[in-house]
């Protein structure tokens, strides 16, 4: 569970303090499926470095799974992303100098796992994905579906309880879109909390809820089944502002 | 994280960036050749000098009159008020525990004459026992008769030139030659020595002792040297000789010269020496650290998205720390066994055109510059880890 009370995220800006989240009051369930939408610079990335334990709101309390958050050191908190914490990126984030496998392994190697087993659990998170044929590929002979399976194998193969999807289908054609969501959806299915931040309507039409986020804060939550509406809106907002 | 696993990350990414890697360590492995190439030099020349007093032995104790404290000038040089005698010779070989050989020294230049040829030449007093001490050979006949030293015949033995340059191929045994006013028949010819702790004894012409203080007008002998049996005896029989010249002359008026005691100030002057010009070569070691300081700083924010990566796969800082001092620290001692291997390759090729210089690095000096490489490595490699471990995640992450 994540519970999150009057979080703020203040970026001091010469004299101005910019509020990029301004008294977020938010507590998501285990195993729920939310969507994060709002406009460019409404705080949606933020919230989910926040979340992500990437970033330290300036104020407020953040509990994740029963603990508070916001007072660990950085060994601590790394220790918290490495093993509860998955992450999928637009821009994928893949090593390039690394294959997929060796790219898949990269948690598991600062957890500290030994060689045989490392291969094998990133091999199991690669073949979960489909692309256990793909293992030697570096990400430069990948096609940016299967890299972005990549990194779903990798934010996968520590077994977190939450993961975290910024914009995952955005550099991505329908096709491979598909999969990849279709991907998100089932590792949620089996019980982990998927958080996905993102622009496209449908993309967040796949989630439980939705959060609608505008100058930092959280400005509605609704059933995503009720998003078409407010698509209209938030066109109509972007235009005429 | 585990250390094998450090290695091949640390390892990974120096081998992508294959041009800079190779400039860096190129930097580092020049320093760390001039450090091992100049000690190895600095080595050479000791060994070279070690060698040249074996030629007199470590066991032979030298006595000079006068006495440096007291006069401030060179023993044996002008003001020495009392006289060291053939007495005093005769005292030290009967007293002294284990003496093996005895040669007093005269020293003295003048015209060395056979028929109408004539050269000039050091003409040096000796007994008998010089040709042990100071280890020469004859070419053909003998040396100085043994004997009473007070008698003096009119005798010589030629160095090879002097009797090359007097006699041609011609064999000297036998012939009359004049050195000043005075008629001498040689005894010997001695085999070729060279130049020899700055003497070449091959221009000289030996005479017995007690002649060489005629001819030349001395009371006084130039040194006396004692052959010990062994060099354990030297400190032993450097005191008794002390208090046995102290009781004949009734006070210091002398200086005892060991062969250590030179060879000591000698291979000070060198270790300074080489120490200084290592010193010098570390400096370029130093410059190579500022190298791989650049280097890893534009790796640092080249990589920054990779960076923020790992700390969003769980890698803490510490961890950033441990990986880039570890690349830092690998490229420093790949520079520094490169170097190593320079170096030594340039020693072989002194040793090859200098073969009197044993010019070999000692490994001391290898382990020195590895380690200074090393350290090199991790101080400059401090700031750019720091940085990498201080970039904001979420930021590094957000650049595309």
């Amino acid at each position: 569970m994540i519970r999150l009370t009057d979080i703020w995220r203040t970026y001091q800006l010469g004299d101005t303090a910019l509020h990029a989240l301004a008294g977020v009051d938010e507590t998501i369930e285990r195993g729920e499926h939310v969507a994060i939408m709002g406009p460019s610079g409404s705080g949606k990335s933020t919230l989910l470095n926040v979340i992500g334990l990437l970033d330290r709101p300036t104020k407020g309390r953040y509990e994740l799974e029963g603990r508070e958050v916001s007072s660990l050191s950085d060994a601590q908190l790394s220790r918290v992303r490495r093993e509860r914490i998955g992450y999928v990126f637009q821009a994928y984030h893949l090593v390039a100098r690394l294959d997929a496998l060796a790219n898949v392994e990269l948690p598991l190697v600062f957890a500290g796992v030994p060689h045989k087993e490392r291969r094998e659990r990133a091999q199991q998170a690669l073949a979960n994905v489909g692309l256990h044929k793909r293992s030697r590929h570096r990400p430069d002979q990948l096609s940016g579906g299967e890299r972005q399976r990549v990194a779903i194998a990798r934010a996968t193969v520590m077994r977190p309880g939450v993961l975290l999807a910024d914009e995952p289908t955005g550099n991505l054609d329908r096709a491979s879109g598909a999969v990849v969501l279709e991907l998100l959806s089932q590792l949620n299915a089996s019980g982990v909390t998927l958080i996905v931040v993102t622009h496209d309507i449908e993309v967040a039409r796949r989630a439980g809820r939705a959060l609608i986020l505008d100058d930092g804060r959280v400005v509605r939550r609704m059933p995503s089944s009720e998003l078409t509406d407010l698509a209209a809106a938030l066109a109509g907002r972007g235009s005429g502002a | 994280m585990r250390t094998l696993d450090a290695f091949a990350m640390a390892f990974s990414a120096l081998a992508t960036q294959t041009r800079r890697t190779l400039l860096s360590l190129l930097g580092v492995s020049v320093g760390v050749a001039a450090v091992v190439l100049l000690t190895a030099l600095g080595q050479g020349a000791r060994t070279f000098v070690e060698a040249q007093f074996q030629g007199i032995g470590t066991s032979v104790l030298a006595i000079a009159p006068g006495k440096v404290e007291t006069f401030g000038g060179l023993p044996g040089i002008g003001n020495s008020t009392s006289d060291l005698t053939l007495d005093d010779a005769l005292a030290l070989q009967r007293q002294l525990p284990g003496v093996r050989a005895t040669a007093p020294l005269v020293v003295g230049v003048d015209e060395v004459q056979y028929g109408s040829l004539s050269r000039s030449a050091m003409v040096l007093g000796a007994s008998h026992d010089m040709a042990e001490v100071r280890g020469l050979e004859m070419a053909y006949g003998s040396f100085l008769p043994t004997g009473d030293w007070e008698r003096g015949e009119n005798v010589v033995v030629l160095g090879a030139r002097t009797a090359r340059e007097l006699f041609g191929a011609e064999n000297a045994l036998g012939r009359q030659i004049r050195i000043g006013d005075w008629r001498l028949r040689v005894l010997g010819v001695l085999e070729s020595r060279g130049v020899h702790m700055g003497a070449d004894l091959d221009e000289s012409a030996f005479v017995p002792v007690a002649l060489a203080m005629r001819m030349f007008d001395r009371r006084s002998l130039f040194r006396i040297l004692l052959m010990l049996n062994s060099a354990e005896g030297l400190e032993r029989a450097r005191e008794v000789a002390r208090s046995v010249l102290i009781e004949r002359h009734g006070r210091e008026d002398f200086t005892l010269i060991t062969p250590d005691a030179v060879l000591g100030s000698l291979t000070r002057i060198l270790t300074v020496l080489t120490l200084a010009l290592s010193s010098i070569a570390a400096i370029s070691l130093g410059v190579a650290g500022l190298g791989i300081m650049n280097v890893m700083l534009v790796s640092v924010s080249e990589r920054r998205s990779e960076i923020g990566l790992l700390r969003a796969l769980g890698a803490a800082r510490a961890q950033i720390v441990a990986l880039f001092l570890l690349e830092a620290a690998l490229l420093s001692v790949a520079g520094g066994a490169l170097g190593v291997a320079l170096g030594w390759a340039l020693s072989r090729a002194a040793r090859e055109l200098y073969p009197e210089f044993e010019s070999s690095p000692p490994p001391w000096a290898i382990a020195a510059a590895l380690g200074v490489a090393l350290l090199v490595g991790l101080v400059f490699g401090v700031l750019p880890a720091r940085n990498a471990a201080r970039l904001d995640p979420a930021l590094a992450l957000s650049r595309r």
